[in-house]
Order: C-alpha cells, then structure tokens, then sequence
C-alpha cells in the first residue's frame, strides 16, 4: 500500500538540539535508505513557499494569489511517497525524517482503497 | 431458563474477544467481524435456552460467526455497498468475495486464540487513533460492551458514540493499521499505550463511584477484565502486571469508600472490615510476580503504594515513610505535580503536617493546580493538623468550590464550616 510522507516545517525555526535516536542527518540519506529497502516510489523537496502560486475558481473567475494555499506557521517542503505493508512501516519511516525534531511529519495513505490491505497475517 | 441465560452471559463473558479476533485475522475487517459474532451471539440467546448449552461454546459461538461472516461478505459484494468516489467498488467486491471464498474453503483454523486476542487488542489500541477512540473500540470489539452501554459509560449520546467506532474502524482499513502483535522493539511502547486505554477505563468508573450509575461503575470490573486478559496474553510484562495489581487492590477495597448515603468515605473513618481479603491477596501475588520480573514502572510503583495501603491495620499502622519514598520514585520516573500532593500527604502522616506542608510549598507556590481540589484538600488537612483553622477553612471552601460531585462537595463544606 502507498502512503504519502509530507514534510513540513519552518525553516526559519530554530532547531532544538534534541533530535529521535534514529533519525537521518541529511535528506540523501533518507531517500538512499528507502531506495535501498525498496520502499521508495517518488520524492522531493519543494522550492521555498515564496515561489508558490495558489489557484481557484470562485465567482465565475479564476484566481490567482501569490504564496501558500494557507498562510501557515509550517510550510510544506517536500514529499516522498513509498509502498510498504502496513501503516506501522510508513510511520516507522516518517519518524526518522531528518524535520522530525523540528517540523511536522505527515503521514497518509493514497487512496488505494480495496481494504485488504491489513490481511497480513 | 435461567441456568442458559447464565451460560450464555458467561460465554459472552469469556468468548466474544476471541471469536471477533480470530475472524478479524481471517478476513481484516472489523465490521463484519464485530457483525458476524453479534449475530452468533443472539442466536445463541435464543437456541440454546432451547436446545441447551453446547459442550463446547466456544467453538460453536466460532462455526457460527464463521458462516454469518461468509454471508455478510457475500451479501456486501453482491450489493456493492462500498461505493466511493475513487473507483475502489470493483476491488472491494472482490477482497470480500476473497475472503468469503477464503473462509468458506479453510476448514479447521490451527491459529492461537490467544495470538488472535492479542492481535486485535493491538489494533484497538493503535496511537494513530485518538484516545477516545481507542477507549470506544477496545470496550466494543474486546470487552462486547454494547455501543449503549459504551454511551452511557461515558456520558456521551449513543450517535455520537456510534460515529466515533464508526470512524475508528474506517481509519483502521483506510489506513491499514495492522491487527497485529507490534515487533518487540516496539512492543513496551505500544503495551504502554495499551495499559493507558486500560486505566483510563478504570478511572473512569472510579470516578464514578457514588453517583449512582452502575454502568459507570461497572467500567472498574471491566477494566479488572482486560487487565486479567493482557495479564494471560502477556505474562512477562511487569507493567502489564503492575496495572492489573493495582486495579485489584483498588477493587478489593471499594465497598469501605463509599457510605450509605453516598458520602465518600476518607480513608481514616473507612471500616477495613468491607475490604475484600481475598481480593487483596490475589492483588499482592499479581504484584509480586512482577516484582519478580525486576523491572520497575509506574504502574508496579503505584501498586506497590496500594500494598501498603492494603495491608496496614489502620491509618496509624500504615507505613506512611515507604508511601513517601515511593512516591518520591514516582514523581522521578513521571514528575507530575499530582504525584507531588500525594507524596507531600504521605511525607505529612510520617514526619508531621509542618514537613507535608512544606513539600506542597512547591506545588502551590507553582500554581499549576490551581484547579484542583485535592491540593486544597490536602492542604487543608495538613494546615488544620499544623493548628491553622482558620487557613485550613480557606482551603477546605477552595476545594469544596471546585468539586463537582454532590456528596463529595458537601463532606468539604462541612468541614469549611468548622465541623
């Protein structure tokens, strides 16, 4: 089953200098680990917030604003989507993502939706 | 009549747990799952009061809810029920045909109840899912609670509770959180979040205690329950032995809690007569045979207090110094402020209420429970034992003010009013 990582944060923000055991220094280590456990099937980092461009169509007229979807604190940087057994597998990676001690990690299937997907055992 | 209606009460009892998680691994839904074994239930109430009881329940309660499932699941695929936005009809329709044809086709399932019960349990108990949720689901797919019952236990409306299992169950699938026995290194964590979901439970009824609601304090039994059920499951886990020696010496005194009228009992007027001795002892072996395990925890530490408490003649012969050590070795494994006011009572019946007030000071002086009445009342009783009556009057009124339950408001006002 595939699940979404999204990676959020302020990169603004100062980070604590605690960080989980087994989390990953760099974002190339990451990638290369899931790559390796055959687990990867996209991911990237995102150009910084103040390049996005929000769109809607609303009144009869589309419109387009400078910035976010949201003006948030956390900004979403990036992404990995990867295919694993079960939700455990997709958290275990989440929380080893290098933002962990200082954003927000997301983690939420795709919809793939048959359902059967916990008939593990 | 009656001897079946007990016979299937007690095969509820003991039978429901196992017959949900065993067809939940065979087929990875907890819907039909929880279904199919209400419906084998029901009709056990009404065949076996007129056939009688079978030799093995058990196992009939399981053939039943086994062929109830493959009904349901056909049923589900032939009526395309999962209908959703994302074109995942046709997949549904054919994992439940799967595992209709699946279950139809294994005949005799070797599988360990016990694994099974586990499995579930784990599920229910998922940190994904929000406490309440956990605390709804584990009561419904493990205890058989019904949803009503569930409801009322908790004081919220039966939607409301409806939607919340309702929900639980879809993240479950959505999400595909595993019924399964989480891997050992994760296993304390997750076990600890399993014994949290417990003991909210037991609180919860405890709480309860006197306000009249049997269902509500009912949760204390079923919370003993599940204790006894992780207890059987997982055996070599101190903490898990630790609650359920708590939860037993906390039961086996109730009965002195709570007089006639309502009226909470202190622990000082209590007639240890209505402790249950039998109660006591199997809670002193739970404890000790997690001692033995010789990995202290908090929950082995708490039980370790009520030890105590349970095994003193009276308040003066209690050991009131090993309480506040322990105490002491509570508050360093998990600080709490809470902690800090039991330890500062305990610290006051040993060394005197100069000594118990002078370790509230930080508490108080913090404000952070501010809120709370038992630090006013156990600041009161320390100011009123220091020779402080006017002080203590101030704090028993402060503790009255924010106490919600009747009876317990009314002792503290008679005590703020100079009795």
């Amino acid at each position: 089953m595939r699940y979404m990582i999204l990676i959020y944060g302020d990169p603004g923000a100062e980070a604590p200098p605690e960080r989980p055991a087994d989390a990953f220094a760099e974002w190339a280590d990451a990638t290369r680990a899931l790559q390796d456990a055959g687990a990867l099937v996209a991911g990237e980092g995102l150009a910084p917030v103040d390049t996005a461009t929000t769109l809607r169509f609303r009144g009869g007229e589309t419109l387009m604003t400078d910035g976010p979807f949201m003006e948030t604190k956390e900004h979403l940087l990036g992404f990995y989507m990867v295919e694993v057994p079960t939700l455990d597998d997709a958290l275990a990676w989440g929380a080893r993502m290098p933002n962990m001690h200082w954003g927000s990690v997301e983690v939420r299937p795709v919809f793939d939706g048959d359902g059967s997907a916990q008939l593990v055992q | 009549m009656t001897g079946e209606a007990d016979a299937v009460e007690e095969a509820f009892r003991g039978e429901w747990a196992g017959v949900v998680a065993t067809l939940a691994r065979r087929i990875g839904d907890l819907d039909v799952a929880e279904e199919a074994t209400q419906d084998a239930f029901l009709a056990a109430a009404q065949r076996w009061p007129r056939d009688g009881v079978p030799a093995n329940p058990g196992a009939w309660l399981t053939l039943t809810a086994r062929r109830r499932a493959i009904d349901l699941l056909r049923a589900r695929a032939a009526a395309g029920r999962t209908a959703d936005a994302w074109g995942t009809l046709r997949r549904q329709e054919a994992a439940d045909v799967a595992a209709a044809d699946r279950l139809e086709a294994e005949d005799a399932d070797d599988g360990a109840v016990a694994d099974d019960r586990l499995r579930l349990v784990f599920a229910c108990c998922h940190p994904s899912l929000a406490l309440e949720a956990r605390v709804g689901l584990t009561l419904r797919l493990v205890a058989g609670l019904t949803v009503p019952e569930i409801a009322h236990a908790f004081l919220v409306p039966e939607a409301t509770m409806a939607q919340r299992l309702v929900r639980a169950k879809a993240k479950i699938r959505a999400a595909a959180i595993p019924i399964a026995v989480p891997p050992r290194a994760a296993l304390a964590e997750r076990t600890d979040g399993v014994l949290a979901v417990v003991y909210l439970v037991f609180n919860e009824g405890y709480a309860a205690s006197g306000d009249g609601a049997p269902v509500r304090e009912d949760l204390c039994a079923e919370a003993v329950r599940l204790g006894d059920l992780l207890a059987a499951l997982l055996p070599q886990e101190p903490e898990v032995l630790g609650l359920l020696a708590l939860m037993l010496l906390h039961e086996a005194r109730r009965a002195a809690r709570t007089g006639r009228d309502g009226r909470p009992v202190t622990l000082s007027e209590q007639d240890r007569a209505l402790w249950d001795p039998d109660g006591i002892e199997r809670g002193l072996a739970t404890l000790d045979r997690a001692l033995a395990l010789r990995r202290p925890g908090p929950f082995q530490i708490q039980a370790a207090i009520a030890a105590l408490h349970a095994e003193a003649p009276s308040v003066a012969g209690t050991d009131w110094a090993q309480i506040a050590a322990l105490y002491g070795e509570l508050g360093r494994r998990a600080p709490s402020p809470v902690v800090e006011v039991n330890r500062a009572v305990a610290v006051g019946m040993a060394d005197g209420p100069a000594a118990g007030l002078s370790v509230l000071e930080g508490v108080l002086v913090s404000g952070r429970l501010d809120g709370y009445a038992p630090l006013h009342a156990a600041h009161a009783d320390l100011l009123e034992r220091a020779g402080e009556p006017a002080a203590a009057r101030a704090a028993w009124a402060r503790a009255a003010e924010l106490t919600a339950n009747a009876p317990q408001r009314e002792g503290l006002l008679r005590r703020a009013g100079g009795g």
